[in-house]
């Protein structure tokens, strides 16, 4: 421990999203001597603010300074290409540091359950987001274009991103951090129309009302609803709802009354109370087939789509992780108000933080609040913890080696260079930045060994 | 556009605004919090956060609320930045309760 206050408190924070690094700003803003080591396993920094948030929303991006303010705090470390599981595992963690928090985000994206859900055609939306955003993971995914529509299942915010990017013209998307296989594969689109479908009604969307004005006001592109999917009571507000979400089921309910101009040659359809039974096609996707909620009419009612595209866009769930306990209802880890328990039982060292604790949901910020919650109960723990002798004099030295730098391992500085040549080559096109897409270049640009 | 702290907010002072708002652009005085629409990044977590529904996309806004887009860009540059949760003001049980939330 900590002799006399001098020797810091070390804590691994597992996971260079938003919620990692405001996990480290709590810590390293406390009057505690503390050293912070966050661990990511790509070589990049910032999660789904770099490989969620959509190309063209580059506001939502200027977050990155704060994440930079952060790193920049004395006692903060970055280690990127470590993995949990391959280079690491968290009981070497927890032997190495007094805490241990994973903020390892919610990776997996769900699928629908449905038959036909494996053809050619089918895909889960984060595939599609990872691949316009340049992930390495999903950086060779193919997703055909040559059909004129495309359906989208669930009705979130992720599911108006992917109908933009669809629907927005080439020159539209031309000027943003768009990956270029993206960009290339999207100039050949055919894609026309999409439709975003949910299960239930308009009152219960999770949309963002500035998320549904943007789509409602595309230039090229008209949105509306199908007036076969509502009735009078659509658009009648649940008791409590809130102003955001009212604004939203407003917003639907104008698009309603509009109807459908066909003035515009591309259509974005909001589609509502059809539940998702089958996708159809002899070698690839065809249709997707829905069925009515019961108590929607007399009648049973199957409704068919016909499309090229089918994306299940209903939530993600996060990564079990070995000797994490898991929470199958909620699909994060294990977790009371952060702190990592098993059974009923809390599991000394281990925290959580970010949508590995809470689940996907909230804005960016949501992640702040959240992970200064966690961040709080750590240092609450971290005296009774710091009894503990530490396996390592050096964390992680004696898990990855000393000569990192010559390795696989990416601290802040290197990726300072990976940053500069990304954006020094998208300047060349007129892009805030183009990013390197595979790890070998991602490694060769912190090394120098690229030219821009 | 950015998001606006409306009059709503007087005599609340709930600051759970502050708590989700994930660059820090909230500044305070003492009746109300305001945003300062150069480093808003639009991400609209505020305004879910907010308990008495006073922070709105300013596109939103209606007309009679339209002046506190001008009235955040001047007092924010005028007070000093929120980063943490403060305790609500002795009033905000009470006004919560009379907005009827």
């Amino acid at each position: 421990m900590s002799d006399a206050g001098t020797s810091p408190f070390r804590v691994a924070i597992v996971g260079a999203g938003p919620s990692g690094f405001y996990a480290a700003e709590r810590l390293l803003g406390s009057a505690l001597p503390m050293r912070v080591d966050l661990l990511e396993r790509l070589p990049v920094p910032y999660g789904l603010v770099r490989y969620g948030v959509a190309p063209d929303h580059p506001k939502l991006k200027q977050v990155t300074v704060v994440f930079d303010r952060i790193a920049a705090m004395p006692g903060f470390r970055f280690v990127g290409g470590l993995e949990l599981g391959p280079d690491v595992s968290v009981d070497d963690l927890l032997a190495s540091y007094h805490a241990v928090i994973l903020a390892t985000g919610a990776p997996l994206g769900r699928h629908m359950g449905i038959p036909g859900e494996d053809l050619p055609g089918s895909h889960l939306a984060s595939d599609f987001v990872g691949w316009y955003n340049g992930h390495p993971d999903q950086k060779n995914r193919l997703f055909d274009l040559s059909g004129e529509r495309a359906v989208i299942v669930g009705q979130g915010n992720v599911s108006l991103d992917i109908a933009r990017i669809l629907l927005k013209s080439v020159d539209e998307l031309r000027r943003t951090d768009i990956a270029a296989h993206a960009l290339e594969a999207l100039a050949h689109s055919r894609v026309r129309e999409v439709h975003i479908v949910g299960r239930r009604g308009p009152a219960d969307i999770r949309f963002s009302p500035k998320e549904l004005h943007e789509i409602a006001q595309l230039p090229s592109c008209e949105a509306l609803v199908d007036a076969a999917d509502i009735h009078t009571e659509s658009f009648a507000l649940p008791a409590g709802t809130d102003a955001e979400k009212a604004a939203a089921i407003a917003m639907l309910e104008r698009l309603a009354c509009v109807g459908a101009a066909r003035e515009q040659h591309k259509r974005c359809v909001f589609r509502f109370h059809l539940e998702p039974q089958g996708i159809e096609g002899a070698a690839s996707v065809e249709r997707i087939r829905f069925g009515r909620p019961s108590g929607w009419a007399a009648e049973p009612e199957s409704v068919g789509i016909e499309c090229g595209l089918v994306f299940s866009s209903i939530g993600r769930r996060s990564c079990s992780l070995e000797g994490v306990p898991y929470d199958d209802g909620r699909g994060t880890h294990a977790n009371l108000h952060g702190r990592v328990v098993d059974g009923g039982r809390l599991v000394s060292g281990l925290y959580v933080c970010g949508w590995s604790k809470r689940g996907p949901q909230g804005t960016i910020g949501t992640n702040r609040a959240c992970s200064h919650e966690t961040a709080a109960a750590v240092l609450a723990d971290l005296p009774a913890l710091a009894h503990r002798t530490l396996a390592a004099e050096h964390p992680l030295l004696g898990i990855i080696g000393p000569t990192h730098r010559a390795g696989k391992y990416i601290d802040f500085q290197d990726w300072a260079r990976i940053n500069a040549a990304e954006i020094a080559r998208g300047a060349r096109l007129g892009k805030p930045r183009e990013k390197f897409v595979s790890l070998e270049h991602l490694y060769a640009a912190a090394r120098e060994e690229l030219p821009c | 556009m950015a998001y606006v702290v409306t009059d709503l907010c007087t005599g609340c002072r709930y600051t759970e605004c502050v708590t989700v708002c994930p660059v820090t652009c909230f500044h305070m005085d003492e009746r109300m919090t305001y945003i300062d629409p150069e480093n808003c990044i639009d991400c609209g977590g505020c305004a879910t956060a907010c308990p008495v529904g006073a922070i709105q996309a300013s596109f939103l806004l209606p007309a009679d609320k339209a002046p506190w887009i001008e009235i955040n860009r001047l007092r924010s540059a005028e007070t000093p930045v929120i980063a943490e949760r403060l305790p609500p003001l002795p009033t905000a049980e009470a006004r919560r309760t009379e907005l009827g939330l």
